[in-house]
């Protein structure tokens, strides 16, 4: 029971790391990004490149978000500022064609198989040798943790922040006031895919990659923001680790053949139960 | 529209009018060649396993005709084949089937790669009635159907791994064992599952967990704190490489002990190269392995197999490109035998095929699947920092001792 519990969180934190990069361009640009998890495995081929350069691949957090703002910005200047004035279902299937494109330029040059980088950290054993926690993992929350917190305070102090934050509320406003939103864009572009980068190396130590499965990474932060809502980071920490919880006990209680199918029963029942009380709110106004 | 468009168009033209000539000229036999169609994953998911099928057809198509080629009626023949990409894709796969069949007048199927796509491209060969000898398609549900123009190297799925609860039983003095499973939820791991599920009832043995993977997951923390909670004789994982690469990656950091360790994919997944020490005392199954004692006049022992694909493809032959390479043996032999290029005659032939390859006898039952060759079992070892694969089981083939229990996390180094 600890052991789900701990595994859990620390596995919703990472999903957490990556809704927050969707719920900040899905509210500033109003994008859905189809290829959120595919830019995720894309940062995590990085820092797997860089260990079997022979670097150790936690360095992979350091860099891979470098490289990733960089393929961010590349792809607003590319496709993204076409679509994002348009209709949000243009802007979901132009990411879904990068998508696509990414997967299989993935597989074209790091090859169709599943990869794991090792980072050697050992494991933390608690209560007798009867919950184990790898290093792997631990390092990986401290590290979403760290890089959060570090957002927040960028995102409230700095001017681009600012700008940021003065676009999702209102762009034509903003754009009236001076703030140049098309480079806002771009930089927010390029900060979703920065976290997607560390994300994916994190993913390189923890778990495996593969061209192919970036969906359900996209899958799972989607649902985190709908159930957190836009830019409501706290919200999205927690329902984050909320929604790694629930998969591990879903796992371990009902068999590991329910886990996303437990999964989606919760996304249902929330949007019910959302609408639910929405419908009393209109009530009262009547 | 300019000059140069127009020039362009025309080229085009040309060029397309040019091949469409050309590939209708192919025929089941194109002056000195027997021409065979594959639709092989090039690209997609199943893309490094496509190629090793691939390289493995070709090493033999290479080897045979460099030998003399096939000799029908008295003339040689040399093999050939026409491959398309079917990018992993099983619609794909029956369409290209089709397209061999139709346009390129192919009258013998090779194989595609993986049982899923083989299970798509059977209905199509079965309907135009062409011989299809494949070799990475070994799902159960694929001989159980009645197809009359299939034949498989290969063992089917479900003796994977019944031979390594065998084992269990036997080193657990004769006496059942509890057995904790999860297996991906696909058509080939099910059938694996189904070995088990017999091999336990034979035994008398007890499943106490049995989960199954979702395809798309790659995290099984779950079932493995369910297994050290209940503390099974044996685990038994099988989900292709990401399962294997999963499963020793979290079993080692969860430190989960279990006295004996069974898989699935462990060399395609390179796990002794990928997961090194970690790896350690995992038991394998495999369809071949280069140690075997089987001989054949093309290409020797599997050790020289081994030797000569290694000089010509630069890597180590996988067991998938093993079993590619048997099968055109095997067509060879039947064309031989069928002394015609016959279809019906070729498919009596390919039916009583009774062979020694150096991948091991072939034999086909009533299903088309091979009966004449057991599945093996290595385990991983390790001497240093360099791990390799040793054969344990069948004790016939065994290089090595099984080793048995697998020592705790806490007494390993």
């Amino acid at each position: 029971m600890v052991q789900a519990s701990l595994d859990g969180i620390l596995l919703g934190i990472l999903f957490a790391l990556i809704a927050y990069g969707m719920a900040l361009q899905w509210g500033v640009m109003n994008i859905i990004n189809i290829a959120q998890g595919d830019l995720v495995i894309l940062g995590g081929y990085i820092a797997y490149t860089m260990y079997l350069a022979g670097i150790h691949p936690a360095w992979g957090v350091i860099v891979s978000p470098i490289i990733m703002f960089f393929v961010g910005w590349a792809l607003y200047k590319l496709v993204i500022n076409k679509v994002v004035d348009r209709d949000l279902f243009i802007s979901i299937l132009a990411t879904f064609g990068i998508a696509i494109i990414f997967q299989q330029l993935m597989n074209f040059i790091f090859g169709a198989d599943v990869v794991v980088a090792q980072s050697e950290y050992g494991t933390t054993m608690l209560f007798d040798n009867s919950v184990t926690l790898p290093n792997s993992k631990i390092f990986s929350a401290v590290v979403s943790i760290l890089y959060a917190i570090a957002l927040v305070i960028y995102m409230k102090k700095s001017r681009l922040g600012r700008a940021i934050r003065a676009t999702a509320q209102n762009a034509r406003a903003a754009k009236i006031l001076g703030v140049d939103t098309e480079k806002v864009y771009a930089a927010t572009f390029g900060i979703n895919a920065a976290l997607c980068g560390i994300a994916g190396a994190l993913i390189a130590i923890t778990l495996t990659l593969h061209p192919y499965v970036g969906l359900p990474y996209t899958v799972r932060s989607f649902m985190i923001v709908i159930v957190a809502g836009l830019g409501n980071l706290p919200a999205v920490a927690i329902s984050g680790m909320g929604l790694g919880l629930f998969e591990e006990f879903a796992d371990y209680i009902l068999g590991t053949e329910f886990r996303i199918g437990a999964v989606f029963m919760l996304l249902v029942f929330i949007l019910v139960y959302r609408r639910f009380k929405l419908s009393k709110k209109r009530e009262y106004l009547k | 529209m300019n000059k140069l468009t127009k020039l362009f168009i025309t080229l085009i033209s040309a060029i397309t009018l040019m091949l469409s000539s050309i590939s209708t000229s192919f025929a089941k036999v194109d002056g000195e060649y027997i021409v065979l169609g594959a639709a092989i994953s090039l690209t997609g998911k199943y893309s490094s396993n496509g190629v090793h099928t691939q390289n493995g057809y070709n090493m033999a198509v290479d080897r045979i005709n460099k030998m003399g080629g096939v000799e029908v009626q008295g003339k040689k023949y040399k093999f050939e084949i026409i491959y398309y990409d079917d990018e992993s894709n099983p619609k794909r796969a029956a369409q290209l089937a089709e397209r061999l069949i139709n346009q390129d007048g192919v009258k013998y199927m090779l194989g595609p790669y993986s049982s899923g796509l083989t299970k798509a491209i059977a209905p199509v060969t079965e309907k135009y009635k062409i011989p299809m000898v494949e070799a990475n398609g070994a799902s159960r549900s694929l001989f159980t159907k009645g197809y009359k123009y299939l034949f498989a190297v290969l063992s089917p799925a479900n003796q994977y791994l019944e031979v390594a609860i065998d084992l269990a039983v036997e080193k657990n003095g004769g006496k059942p064992v509890r057995i904790a499973q999860a297996f991906e939820q696909d058509a080939f791991s099910q059938d694996v599952r189904l070995g088990i599920l017999d091999a336990a009832k034979r035994t008398g043995s007890e499943i106490i967990i049995d989960d199954k993977l979702p395809k798309e997951l790659n995290d099984m923390a779950a079932t493995l704190a369910k297994v050290k909670a209940t503390k099974p004789d044996v685990l038994v994982v099988s989900g292709h490489t990401k399962g294997a690469l999963t499963a020793i990656r979290q079993i080692a950091e969860m430190k989960v002990d279990v006295p004996m360790l069974a898989m699935t994919h462990c060399d395609a997944a390179k796990l002794s190269k990928q997961h090194g020490k970690k790896s350690e005392y995992a038991l394998c199954a495999s369809q071949w392995h280069k140690n075997l004692s089987y001989k054949d006049k093309f290409f020797g022992t599997g050790k020289k197999y081994d030797r000569d694909f290694k000089k010509e493809f630069g890597y180590a032959p996988p067991y998938q490109s093993a079993e590619s390479s048997a099968a055109l043996l095997v067509f060879k032999d039947a064309f031989e035998r069928a002394n015609s290029f016959d279809g019906d005659k070729v498919r009596d032939a390919l039916k009583v095929t009774e062979m020694q390859t150096f991948y091991g006898n072939i034999k086909f039952g009533p299903g088309g699947q091979n009966t004449a060759k057991p599945m093996i079992l290595f385990q991983v070892r390790c001497k240093g920092d360099t791990c390799e694969n040793k054969v344990v089981a069948p004790t016939k083939w065994a290089s090595d001792k099984f080793f048995h229990p697998i020592p705790k996390w806490s007494e390993r180094s």
